[in-house]
């Protein structure tokens, strides 16, 4: 795997049961590139997140993170590659009943021996990037949904990441806080040479961040196109591609 | 010049702390260094972090609280962490009241004080509201959906069978084991029949049941209600129009009133069998054990056992609903509400039978 290269998918083919929903797909994402997972319901996108997340096992075909297998890893290996990848549910899945500095400080204190005191000016630290330091103390509940996933995004980054899965982060976002999701994500990549592979279907925040894109289709059971979004936009012939990205009624 | 690890060089003149970061401060390194180092930084201290070729989270966190703890001035970073660390800038205004504040023990008082008025108020409301709805059943929007008790009468009644059933049956028979022998020195043994009959029907048969269903119902009730208000179906029935009481609440409590009376007359023969069992082993006939159980109880005594389980159907459904309405937001939440329904029945329950027992005194029933 060549150096620049921190995800490398060959030929994987996945699903549920004997229900096939991607067929041969392989792609890579470079490091420090914002990715992006498009296409319609139903195409495979959260499927393909999980497989990339080491939540599911292929059917067949390879993911490897860094040079690591999540799906053959075990044990400590597991644990090691799992360490260089942070994720951000589409619901934000912060532990309800615990503040955001907990949240935050659960993997540190699971997986380091470094003090409380330390453990919370990492938290501090991790809130002060996306802008909720002043609410260490409040619980998920108390928060709205945009500070949530900013939260979450806090939470993924604990442990200093290589590479943040987001899954629909722009999603149920006001156009305003949308943006501002944006700029956090670009912060954090220019700042802190974060990987993101996001799974989005917000045009906007895809034209706004997206360095490259791959969309999946139903019917192809894999991608049928790649590029940088503005390209795909003006130049794809593909009918499917073009009413995507021109909002046009199937 | 102190040594403390490999990465910390602690350098002391004339009053001045001159702390020396070298190599990666990555959470390994930092953790064996953090105490160290801020220990280090009591008073004014400088920071050379020349040496520094990696820092992560961990080290940032470092270099932020040195910086806050003694205006501690950072020199030498390399660009690329120095940009790393100029996204905490401002950090030395951080906010220790973030974290919210701890109450005071009266704060706690009057705060529990003023929940418990609330929580009886809306006791009180809900029971009102449960009036109203039962008073209300019409045809149309207005109609009780049968098909909703019958499915809660099954899964509250039927499949508590077997646990009512062996709760009951095993309650007998240590009472009766543990009555006959002292009686039995007076000759009386036989009437450990009166004791287990009398107990089971007016006492220990409603009792037992109602906790148990307690236990299995009112909590599943709470549970299911409170997972609808967490993922918003509660308010999705409000915009549909639809009373969620008369929706979710009315089946269950009405289930509840019909089946505790049920499986209490179930607990009751299954109590005495367990009584009866016992006084056969001891070598009684089973006809003399019937004829001075006939002559120990009468149809008042089951009928004070079932009024009581009338009541406590509807407590204990209620209950489980109501807790289940009142569950705020997350997952924990369902968790407190099932939690408090279980304790809450079993306190009102006991209070209840109280009362039962008062006025079963002063009517003489």
């Amino acid at each position: 795997m060549a150096d620049d290269v921190i995800i490398k998918v060959s030929d994987l083919s996945a699903g549920y049961g004997e229900e096939v929903l991607l067929e041969h797909v392989s792609f890579e994402v470079k490091r420090g590139e914002i990715f992006v997972i498009l296409g319609g319901s139903g195409c495979g996108k959260s499927t393909l997140l999980k497989h990339l997340i080491g939540l599911l096992p292929p059917m067949a075909g390879q993911v490897l993170i860094d040079g690591g297998d999540l799906a053959s890893a075990s044990g400590e290996e597991r644990q090691k590659i799992l360490r260089r990848i942070g994720v951000g549910y589409q619901s934000g899945a912060l532990f309800g009943s615990m503040t955001l500095a907990e949240n935050i400080t659960l993997p540190i204190e699971e997986f380091t021996t470094l003090p409380p005191e330390a453990r919370e000016a990492i938290a501090w630290t991790k809130l002060k990037l996306v802008s909720l330091e002043n609410y260490t103390g409040h619980l998920p509940a108390e928060i709205s949904g945009g500070m949530q996933k900013r939260a979450a995004i806090a939470r993924a980054m604990a442990l200093d990441p290589q590479v943040l899965f987001l899954d629909e982060p722009s999603a149920g976002l006001d156009p305003i806080t949308s943006a501002e999701l944006d700029a956090l994500i670009l912060h954090l990549r220019d700042a802190l040479g974060v990987t993101f592979v996001l799974v989005s279907h917000e045009l906007a925040s895809i034209y706004a961040v997206a360095d490259r894109v791959i969309m999946l289709d139903k019917k192809a059971k894999g991608i049928i196109a790649e590029g940088r979004p503005q390209e795909l936009r003006d130049q794809s012939k593909d009918p499917f591609v073009h009413k995507f990205f021109h909002r046009e009624a199937a | 010049m102190t040594e403390v690890a490999e990465s910390l060089k602690v350098e002391s003149e004339e009053g001045a702390v001159r702390l020396i970061l070298s190599g990666r401060l990555d959470a390994d390194a930092v953790s064996g260094i953090w105490d160290e180092a801020l220990g280090a930084a009591n008073g004014k201290v400088t920071v050379d972090a020349s040496a520094v070729e990696y820092c992560d989270g961990a080290g940032s966190a470092l270099l932020c609280e040195l910086r806050r703890r003694a205006g501690g001035e950072i020199t030498g970073l390399r660009p690329e962490i120095a940009k790393v660390f100029e996204l905490f800038e401002g950090d030395e205004e951080k906010d220790e009241n973030a974290a919210k504040p701890v109450d005071s023990p009266m704060e706690s008082l009057g705060r529990a004080g003023a929940e418990f008025f609330q929580d009886l108020r809306e006791q009180v409301e809900f029971l009102g509201e449960m009036a109203v709805v039962f008073l209300s059943f019409r045809g149309g929007a207005q109609r009780l959906r049968w098909n909703d008790v019958w499915v809660t009468f099954e899964r509250a009644g039927v499949q508590a069978l077997l646990v009512v059933g062996l709760i009951s049956f095993l309650t007998g028979l240590i009472m009766a084991f543990q009555a006959a022998p002292p009686l039995k020195q007076f000759g009386v043994d036989i009437f450990v029949v009166n004791l287990v009959g009398l107990a089971m029907l007016r006492e220990l048969g409603p009792i037992m049941t109602a906790i148990v269903l307690a236990g299995r119902s009112g909590s599943a009730f709470a549970a299911e209600i409170g997972t609808m208000k967490v993922n918003e179906e509660i308010n999705a029935l409000n915009t549909m129009g639809l009373d969620p009481v008369r929706f979710l609440v009315a089946p269950r409590v009405l289930a509840g009133i019909m089946v505790t009376p049920v499986l209490i007359i179930y607990a009751d023969l299954l109590g005495v069998a367990g009584g009866f069992l016992v006084m056969l082993i001891r070598g009684f006939p089973p006809t003399a054990l019937w004829q001075q159980l006939t002559s120990a109880i009468g149809v008042h005594d089951v009928m004070a056992g079932l009024i009581k389980g009338f009541a406590f159907g509807a407590l204990v459904a209620g209950i489980g609903c109501l807790r289940g309405l009142q569950t705020k937001e997350g997952a924990s939440s369902v968790g407190v509400s099932t939690t408090s329904s279980v304790v809450s029945s079993i306190f009102l329950i006991v209070v209840v039978d109280a009362i039962f027992a008062v006025v079963y005194y002063v009517i003489d029933f």
